[in-house]
């Protein structure tokens, strides 16, 4: 591949499969935040929105700490025979997804408090079973919180620079993403090149955030 | 003993007008030499009362910043060619360049008895990640690849190779296990004359070029007396013997 391009390509690559990820494991724990009313729910809103508030070389510090060999989570992968995870692009990806984590978690959790207790006991009523109260009531209900989430996670990843940087190792095709590379051309002084790939940047989030902030605009319509 | 007494006003008092001019000056300083230039502006603050504030970072991010109109008096360069750049420049004081140290290359581990001393640990290649700084922005990074490519090494050991932003971040990556052996400066890996544990080899020099480490007086500094009295402290004798200690030559 053309290197011009390899590290946009690779970043594309990283947001997608962390926002797919963060679809996966966010939901049901936004939904259990939503819901619960157990003592360990502050504990666990605390802790997800953790990194809106540590710098990232923080949480790349202790993350390569934590993945290195004498980490329990580096023994832990290369006990499940994986290897180790910092310097490559799945140990990225554990990071992004810890980074990413509050804001996919958070605007769907909004979404499902604002749903409220009502629709699903109606539904409840008219004897739909609880997957299909939370397939049928809530998701749909809980769209616009999805929409948010999958941008703001998708775009954040696409924007984090310290992480990726203290747990990248910047290799080529592997681990160095876009900010890695806009930072090293900005170094060397190769202005040039980190305006085009920084102005890209900055128009690409400009035309995602715009499209979501029309997007909210528009009274939900409920099919 | 009137002699004594007269000589210990003496030095009383000009203790006294030393500290009556005691003078700030801001020191911006290679990430590299950070550890030394502590002890060095430490030792200056006692024989002169001058105080230096210090700022750590990138060479080039400092440039920038310079270029930009940072306030810096002093910048202690990773390399030369930095602070020839702010002399043409205009930014730096004409004739008050000087090497203050030159920088070693040492191949690291953190694990006693990976490294052996003549670096042969390389071509055995039994690891999977050799850390270095970025070559593009540090020159301990452009060192470790001269001596990787002169050894023949660098093409069968470019897939193993992690890069750190800065050589702070090369040690990081070793320090941590995560890579298990890495070039790094010796200064970072060597203090008070001996190694600081782990394995090391010291590269030969034949390996690669000298990193040589310049000083200039910033046009910003240039009627600040602590920072040109600064400047001519490092040149002195007890300056080298402490920056001699902490693995660099002179």
């Amino acid at each position: 591949m053309n290197p011009a391009y390899q590290s946009v390509f690779l970043t594309l690559k990283l947001a997608g499969v962390v926002t797919v990820c963060l679809l996966l494991l966010g939901t049901p724990l936004a939904w259990w935040l939503a819901r619960t009313r157990s003592r360990l729910k502050p504990v666990v809103g605390a802790l997800v929105a953790l990194p809106l508030v540590l710098p990232p070389t923080v949480l790349g510090f202790y993350l390569l700490l934590l993945l290195g060999p004498n980490g329990w989570g580096g023994q832990f992968t290369q006990w499940l025979g994986i290897g180790r995870l910092p310097f490559t692009f799945a140990g990225l990806v554990v990071a992004s997804v810890l980074c990413s984590m509050p804001f996919v978690v958070q605007p769907i959790q909004n979404a499902f408090e604002a749903i409220g207790t009502r629709p699903l006991e109606v539904a409840a009523t008219l004897g739909a079973g609880p997957w299909d109260r939370f397939v049928s009531v809530s998701l749909p209900l809980a769209a616009p919180g999805f929409m948010s989430a999958i941008v703001l996670g998708f775009a954040h990843t696409m924007g984090e620079f310290g992480l990726v940087l203290m747990v990248g190792g910047n290799i080529p095709g592997a681990t160095r993403v876009l900010s890695v590379d806009i930072y090293d051309q900005v170094e060397t002084l190769n202005y040039a090149r980190a305006h085009w790939l920084s102005a890209g940047m900055v128009l690409f989030s400009f035309v995602v955030l715009f499209l979501l902030h029309r997007f909210k605009a528009r009274p939900v319509v409920n099919p | 003993m009137k002699l004594l007494r007269l000589s210990c006003l003496l030095l009383v008092l000009s203790g006294m007008l030393g500290a009556a001019h005691a003078e700030e000056f801001k020191l911006a300083v290679a990430a590299n030499f950070a550890a030394t230039v502590e002890r060095l502006a430490a030792a200056f603050k006692q024989e002169s009362g001058h105080q230096a504030v210090i700022s750590t970072g990138a060479t080039g991010k400092f440039y920038t910043q310079i270029v930009n109109g940072a306030p810096f008096d002093i910048l202690l360069s990773a390399d030369a060619h930095t602070p020839l750049k702010l002399e043409e420049g205009g930014l730096g004081v004409k004739g008050s360049r000087f090497t203050y140290a030159v920088g070693k290359l040492a191949l690291w581990s953190a694990k006693p008895g990976l490294v052996d001393d003549k670096g042969e640990v390389l071509r055995k290649g039994e690891f999977q990640h050799l850390a270095i700084a970025n070559p593009a922005t540090a020159p301990y990074g452009a060192a470790a690849v001269e001596a990787l490519k002169a050894l023949g090494l660098y093409d069968t050991l470019l897939p193993k190779l992690v890069q750190g932003e800065s050589i702070a971040q090369a040690h990081q990556f070793v320090a941590s296990g995560n890579a298990e052996l890495g070039f790094v400066a010796l200064s970072q890996v060597f203090k008070d004359g001996a190694p600081v544990g782990g394995s090391l080899w010291r590269v030969s020099d034949k390996l690669y070029g000298e990193i040589r480490q310049d000083a200039v007086l910033l046009e910003v500094g240039k009627d600040n007396a602590a920072a040109r009295a600064f400047l001519a402290y490092l040149k002195s004798d007890k300056a080298t013997a402490l920056i001699k200690s902490f693995g660099y030559e002179r």
